[in-house]
């Protein structure tokens, strides 16, 4: 992973770095989603990819041309991610924060009211779980690549990803059926994230 | 040795999401994501790539000139 390169010469090295920015560039709008995803928030998901394509650009000689960039952009994104829940503590969830994130929603982007109330389900699930469903069932890996990012077994992301399907599930049924209220668990994180329901 | 690129047909990625009938929740999820890919990259993050590169290639292994 850290090899280092050697003896390039710098015409290679240009026209590495014009495709390697390119790469990069293309990446973004999917790292974006990832981070918004991981982050929940667009604020800090902004910080996670500015982090990002800096860490990247620092060490792209570890990036091995031919591999995938995606992959690899994901997984400093990621571990970026955790690095700073680390450090500032377990600070989060800063309900204030996520709160003024979903009704800001930017709703013209979503459309739907569907999708706020999606966003709002997927934003309750466990960090691991919020992020195994996220790499297979959007960002479009394959369980391999998900599980190299993630930094986990294969069986491992499969089963967050069925644990994550079966919440948003539950999730979902009680905040879509309101004739039937809310169940008494779940009551209190639907009522903060859809309020004036 | 193993390679890592060995794909494993039953581990597609396709495999519970596309192939359900009753998957509402993987169309939201995808749905979802595709809003936030479509939102314009903040102009912030785009300047950044662009500085590093010009720094790259004004500076590059020559030190700066």
């Amino acid at each position: 992973m850290a090899r280092l390169e050697t003896g390039i010469d710098d015409s290679a090295n240009v026209t590495k770095a014009f495709s390697f920015k390119r790469e990069m560039l293309a990446a973004l709008p999917s790292l974006r989603a990832f981070a918004v995803s991981l982050s929940r928030r667009h604020d800090r998901a902004d910080d996670l990819v500015q982090e990002t394509v800096m860490k990247a650009w620092s060490k792209q000689e570890s990036f091995q041309p031919g591999t995938n960039m995606r992959a690899w952009l994901f997984t400093i994104l990621r571990n970026e991610f955790y690095s700073q829940m680390r450090r500032k503590g377990r600070e989060l969830p800063d309900p204030d924060g996520l709160f003024a994130d979903n009704l800001a929603s930017h709703p013209e982007q979503y459309g739907k009211m569907d999708l706020a109330d999606f966003k709002g389900a997927l934003d309750q699930l466990p960090d691991d779980q919020r992020e195994a469903i996220v790499l297979i069932g959007a960002s479009g890996f394959a369980y391999e690549e998900a599980a190299a990012i993630a930094g986990v077994a294969v069986g491992t992301i499969k089963s967050r990803v069925n644990r994550a399907r079966m919440k948003l599930q539950e999730l979902l049924t009680v905040s879509g059926e309101s004739d039937y209220g809310p169940d008494g668990t779940s009551a209190p994180l639907v009522n903060r994230a859809f309020p004036g329901r | 040795m193993m390679t890592k690129d060995t794909k494993d047909p039953s581990s597609s990625p396709t495999q519970g999401f596309k192939g359900d009938a009753s998957d509402a929740i993987g169309s939201q999820l995808k749905q979802y994501y595709k809003s936030v890919e479509q939102e314009p990259v903040p102009d912030h993050l785009l300047d950044l790539l662009e500085k590093l590169d010009q720094a790259e290639r004004s500076g590059g292994s020559n030190g700066t000139a």
